[in-house]
């Protein structure tokens, strides 16, 4: 049953150390004020799972929170590399970081088969590439009617799963739309579930085949306006590109990393203190 | 550059013509992204856009930067989650055209996107799959555009992450892979087409005042060219134009040109 509550309460009740933790949104709606809250109430041994890293898992990487990384694609996208993920494969810094490399289409159906409640997931893929050489979880399963042989991965089964979302009413009932990822999955494929949204809303006036969370799916609901930002959120607001492309000199260096993590997120009382500092020129000219 | 087109225009033209109109094509960021928006915008105005994030039928004015960006999902007749993009369209054999880049590339056109070095301790630790190897194995035809130099073209891959013929003549068919996979490789020297029987790729045609010697000392295997190796034709004037507005729109927009790997 959705609660309303402040996002640090909602992270503090419901995300852990050692927790598995999927923070979904594919380029779009992905959980930024969410993710700043668990560096900023320094969780550690998270495994992460997501199907694009994005910065938002390069900052968690670089803040020591993470032991473990199961994703499908991990770059910046439009720009280049995530440092910080890279520095914890290629150099153990901070700390070691396990992979488990899969592809997007394996994780989507792992997902798809976690929110059904089934162990593995099954399609049609992975021969002949190295993937499987490197990653054992990936294996085969031959069809019972066709004696087709096709790939069988394991479910995505979070301890928590966390999205942003556009609006949610006041019972807790959530409505995304435009790209949706495998959102939903998330929330479904997890044993809890926090939701962060643009705004609370009277009522959502949905069209009746609209993506909607009912409230009794979701544990947490926490209004934090733009907490989707660097990313966006469809009709409130756009990508922030310039940011996106600012952490590669941000992420790029230890130090210079460590300034902008202490500075903008482990010294910030919450996401709104970080967006103000966001929108000072005088900061930015220093940071980015 | 003093001439009428730079190298890079040459080969997102030349992809560009490849995707015939009313083609279903699966699209990947970044120049395969720049190559199938010109080919929309020219000669092929009911080629059909899909993105991994969801969108079908995108027709974005600006290129995208990121792979789910807003104006593929505003600009799309419909957009789809993502396991329902990997599930019914692309592995349900909706797709005409898988249109991929490549960080390296082998002469049987395999790709390798995840590490350069060994895997346990890389050199250089590359974004990974996404969704390359579903689009290689069950996209009808597969396009790969990609800079050629011996750095990309190697003799031998550290990884392969997305299949093309793997060991040549009939590998890839044993494996059971539905799709034919890549039937050229687009470059900024010239056109590589896997040869009918061994499957290596031949250079098949060499775009305007290029070298044989530049392809060769570009790529990383002895490379061999067709029999009939023919001249690229030069981009048509109507395509630059085209474009280079396509390019001036996105710098405007975005403050970058949205080919970024």
């Amino acid at each position: 049953m959705a609660e309303w509550m402040k996002l640090a309460e909602a992270i503090t009740a419901h995300v852990h150390d050692g927790d598995i933790l999927a923070m979904e949104g594919f380029t779009h709606l992905i959980p930024f004020a969410a993710g700043h809250e668990i560096i900023r109430q320094r969780r550690r041994n998270l495994s992460l799972i997501r199907m694009t890293p994005d910065l938002i898992y390069d900052q968690l990487i670089g803040a020591g929170c993470a032991s473990k990384l199961t994703f499908s694609w991990g770059g910046n996208p439009g720009v280049g590399s995530l440092h910080r993920f890279r520095d914890a494969v290629e150099n153990d810094w901070p700390r070691p970081l396990a992979i488990e490399e899969r592809s997007h289409s394996d994780l989507a159906n792992a997902y798809v088969a976690g929110a059904a409640n089934l162990p593995f997931a099954v399609l049609r893929g992975y021969a002949g590439s190295d993937i499987p050489r490197v990653n054992p979880q990936i294996r085969s399963i031959t069809c019972p009617f066709t004696g087709e042989v096709l790939a069988a991965t394991p479910a995505v089964r979070p301890d928590v799963a966390v999205i942003h979302a556009q609006k949610a009413d006041w019972k807790g009932n959530v409505l995304l739309w435009g790209i949706l990822g495998v959102q939903k999955e998330a929330v479904l494929s997890g044993k809890r579930a926090i939701v962060t949204v643009e705004e609370r809303v009277p009522t959502l006036d949905a069209a009746p085949n609209a993506c909607i969370l009912p409230h009794w799916v979701v544990n947490a609901v926490c209004e934090v306006p733009r907490g989707a930002t660097p990313s966006y959120a469809h009709g409130y607001y756009e990508r922030d590109n310039l940011f996106y492309r600012a952490w590669d000199r941000i992420s790029r260096d230890r130090e210079r990393f460590g300034e902008w993590l202490n500075h903008h997120i482990l010294k910030t009382r919450d996401f709104e203190e970080y967006l103000a500092l966001q929108r000072d020129p005088q900061v930015q000219a220093v940071f980015q | 550059m003093n001439e009428a087109y730079t190298s890079d225009e040459m080969m997102t033209v030349t992809a560009a013509r490849m995707l015939h109109n009313g083609a279903v094509c699966f699209v990947g960021i970044g120049l395969p992204s720049t190559a199938a928006n010109l080919a929309r915008l020219t000669h092929a105005p009911d080629a059909v856009l899909v993105y991994e994030s969801g969108p079908i039928g995108a027709k974005p004015s600006v290129l995208p930067l990121s792979i789910g960006d807003g104006n593929l999902a505003e600009t799309a007749d419909t957009v789809v989650s993502t396991p329902e993009i990997f599930r019914y369209w692309l592995q349900g054999g909706r797709i005409d055209v898988g249109f991929l880049g490549a960080a390296q590339l082998d002469r049987f056109a395999n790709i390798n996107t995840t590490v350069v070095g060994p895997y346990d301790k890389s050199r250089v630790r590359l974004p990974g799959a996404g969704g390359a190897p579903e689009i290689s194995s069950s996209a009808k035809e597969v396009l790969i555009i990609v800079k050629q130099s011996k750095r990309t073209f190697v003799e031998k891959l550290d990884f392969v992450t997305s299949v093309g013929f793997l060991m040549g003549g009939n590998s890839r068919e044993a494996t059971g892979l539905k799709g034919n996979g890549p039937t050229a490789v687009i470059t900024d020297l010239c056109i590589l087409r896997p040869d009918p029987v061994t499957r290596e790729l031949k250079v098949s045609s060499i775009h305007p005042g290029v070298r044989r010697e530049t392809i060769v000392a570009s790529t990383g295997w002895s490379v061999e060219f067709a029999d009939k190796c023919e001249e690229t034709p030069t981009p048509e004037p109507s395509a630059l134009v085209t474009l280079r507005q396509l390019k001036a729109r996105t710098i405007a927009a975005h403050g970058t040109q949205g080919d970024a790997e």
